[in-house]
């Protein structure tokens, strides 16, 4: 742009000073008031009881367990999973009997598909929305790992899960990737029917232990 | 939104829409399938009038100040890797992702479903630039294959059918990439399969993906995408380089902001207590190259609107969509832009200004009934801004309107004339036509113009 020294960037933020004329310019941004009286927390039934009703209703299967390692292995019987891919920090007191390979050095992606299934953990739980959080840490892995492979089998420690999204919010790092998990992938294209798993993991299956 | 250039005014294309009986049909079916289901989850949220408050403050806040939260963002998000640019208007935001693209030495791109690149029309400048864009939303890849318009914010598709859905899969799969199989039935469970399957080698291999996002945040630069397939969390990880449109509007202050809208939005718009998938990022990701392009393109002339800034709050919920009786009638695509319903028909003629039949007309396509602002989860006065840019067409001279205002006001302002007006309706009340002439015809086409009592009021009062 010849004889135009001014960027898009100089021009937007020019036209948006000059749109906002009618803001007193005493004011900053943090003088405009935000009314937060929405609940921050909340009491009513057990969180382990509460994150359970949510997960079933969006079609997850849920277990609440004792012995992971037991609990994997049966998991992994039922589904007729045999070779897993696990993140690299997974400790091997979740690991029966099953075949596992981790994640270490990263798998190419196209591998992954090859996989029966994905075993991780979480960062945090959301009881009343039934939203399970993965933010990349050792027992979590890569974002690809539980995103390709059709089957994500999760553990949730209880002391991960919390009631409310606000809650969640606060115990997240926003640097980390972040992937939030409500139910397995799901469609309400055609004619609003919902069909699950259309992309994403068609089953996701969560062991709670204590 | 060149998409649409040439959209006939808005009671032209909606006359087509309202007697199509299997579209009435099916926009009936689905509007109030989704707003049964958002009022169950709202009811169930305790404190949703405090939320909603605090989202429209949030919004409102971040409006008033949004140089510094643009640049507070474009900071965080230099700050994290990423490389930002500004577009400052569609075809500038073309040429710069086109750009991106072409320097990943790509010719194919996948992409999440976002209505600022729709907006834009990227796919068609990407395709001038021999670039092919791969829709990989259900719905969006069923519009793209159908050489079709998105009719629905959340649900582009809405308009088609389980049978139409499984011809085009039929018909066009095949010259995207993987066909569709042979047998393929048109229940909605196989029809997912196919898609997934369509898909899915192009997801493993694609090195560019191209996204919007529902949120960035200021604070740390984060961008947010909701979705419920999984394509999304697909193009947003596995390609080498991510290009973000987003458009200026869509910040929220801080992370703590996100509580307020990661409650607000699913309940919003898929009746869900959360949406199956969520993807958050900031700045270049697990290796990946990031790209934020921040539009413009007549945001800031609506933020000049005092009345009419209210308009970006909106989170693209579609809410309004589905309690409105004028779009459960018209159809999305009698709006004549990507952004349809109440919300489209007080954005698109702010966007791009009074430019055409079609804009002017889209202040007319309500009935004024107030459902969408009470459903709006960041409480724009849709009705209220509706008013408001009214009363610019009828400044502006409106051809109709004037003509038809000019005369009420002559028989309005003298009781003779009023009452001679009446009497002669009264006498001529069987010769009524059914259909009004000229510019009035748009009023008379969807409706049977009444016929005149006998008598007037006074007349009738004089003989009691």
């Amino acid at each position: 742009m010849v004889g135009d020294p001014m960027t898009s960037r100089d021009r937007i933020l020019a036209r948006v000073r000059s749109a906002l004329s009618d803001v007193p310019r005493g004011e900053g941004p943090e003088d405009f008031t935000v009314p937060r009286e929405y609940e921050r927390t909340r009491t009513g039934p057990d969180v382990v009881e509460l994150l359970v009703d949510r997960l079933v209703d969006y079609k997850a299967l849920v277990h609440q367990v004792d012995d992971i390692g037991n609990a994997v292995d049966e998991a992994l019987a039922r589904r007729g999973a045999r070779r897993l891919a696990i993140p690299a920090g997974v400790p091997s007191s979740w690991l029966g009997e099953s075949e596992v390979i981790r994640d270490e050095p990263p798998l190419p992606n196209v591998e992954l598909s090859g996989f029966d299934g994905v075993l991780t953990g979480c960062a945090v739980a959301i009881a009343e929305t039934g939203t399970i959080i993965l933010d990349a840490g050792p027992e979590q892995g890569r974002r690809a790992l539980t995103l390709v492979p059709d089957y994500h089998l999760c553990v949730v420690r209880r002391d991960q899960i919390v009631r409310t999204v606000p809650e969640a919010l606060e115990r997240l790092d926003p640097t980390r990737p972040l992937t939030w998990i409500s139910g397995p992938s799901a469609t309400s294209d055609i004619e609003l029917n919902r069909v699950e798993g259309v992309h994403g993991p068609r089953t996701l299956e969560v062991l709670i232990t204590p | 939104m060149n998409a649409f250039v040439g959209m006939p005014s808005f009671p032209k294309a909606s006359s087509k829409s309202v007697s199509d009986a299997q579209l009435r049909h099916n926009l009936r079916k689905a509007t109030h399938t989704i707003r049964a289901k958002r009022a169950l989850v709202v009811d169930e949220q305790p404190d949703w009038a405090a939320l909603r408050s605090a989202g429209a403050a949030i919004k409102d806040r971040t409006l008033r100040h949004l140089d510094v939260y643009l640049e507070r963002l474009e900071e965080a998000v230099t700050a994290a890797g990423g490389t930002v640019h500004w577009a400052a208007d569609a075809a500038e935001a073309n040429r710069i992702v086109t750009g991106l693209v072409k320097a990943t030495g790509e010719t194919e791109v996948v992409k999440v479903k976002s209505m600022a690149t729709q907006e834009i029309d990227l796919n068609s400048a990407l395709e001038a630039e021999g670039i092919t864009a791969y829709e990989t939303d259900l719905a969006e890849l069923i519009v793209q294959l159908g050489d079709d318009w998105p009719s629905h914010i959340l649900v582009p598709a809405i308009h088609r059918n389980r049978a139409e859905i499984r011809e085009i899969f039929l018909s066009k799969m095949a010259a995207w990439g993987r066909p569709a199989p042979a047998d393929l039935k048109d229940d909605p469970r196989a029809l997912a399969d196919a898609a997934r399957l369509h898909l899915r080698e192009r997801f493993l291999s694609a090195r560019v993906g191209i996204s919007g996002a529902n949120f960035a945040v200021a604070e740390t630069g984060t961008l947010v995408v909701l979705e419920s397939e999984g394509n999304g969390r697909m193009c947003l990880t596995l390609p080498e380089t991510l290009i973000s449109v987003v458009g200026i509007e869509k910040i929220v202050p801080t992370w703590q902001d996100l509580e307020v809208f990661m409650q607000l939005l699913p309940r919003s718009s898929t009746g869900e207590r959360m949406n199956p998938y969520t993807s958050m990022w900031t700045g270049a990701t697990e290796g990946q190259t990031f790209h934020l392009v921040l539009l413009d393109n007549g945001r800031t002339s609506v933020l000049a609107d005092e009345v009419g800034r209210q308009a970006l709050r909106c989170i693209r919920c579609s809410a309004c969509l589905n309690v409105c009786p004028v779009y459960e009638r018209a159809g999305g695509h009698a709006y004549g832009s990507v952004y349809p319903g109440p919300i489209g028909a007080i954005l698109t003629p702010q966007l791009k200004g009074m430019a055409g039949p079609l804009e002017e007309s889209l202040p007319y396509a309500s009935t004024l009934c107030g459902a969408c602002y009470d459903v709006c989860p960041v409480a724009i006065n849709i009705p209220e801004v509706l008013l408001d840019l009214r009363s610019k067409v009828v400044t502006r001279g409106h051809h109709g309107q004037r003509l038809a205002m000019g005369a009420a006001r002559r028989v309005l302002d003298s009781p003779r004339w009023l009452a001679v007006a009446q009497n002669s309706a009264g006498r001529l009340r069987h010769w009524t036509p059914r259909r009004l002439p000229g510019p009035l015809s748009a009023w008379s086409d969807t409706r049977d113009v009444p016929r005149p009592p006998k008598e007037s009021f006074r007349q009738w009062w004089a003989t009691r």
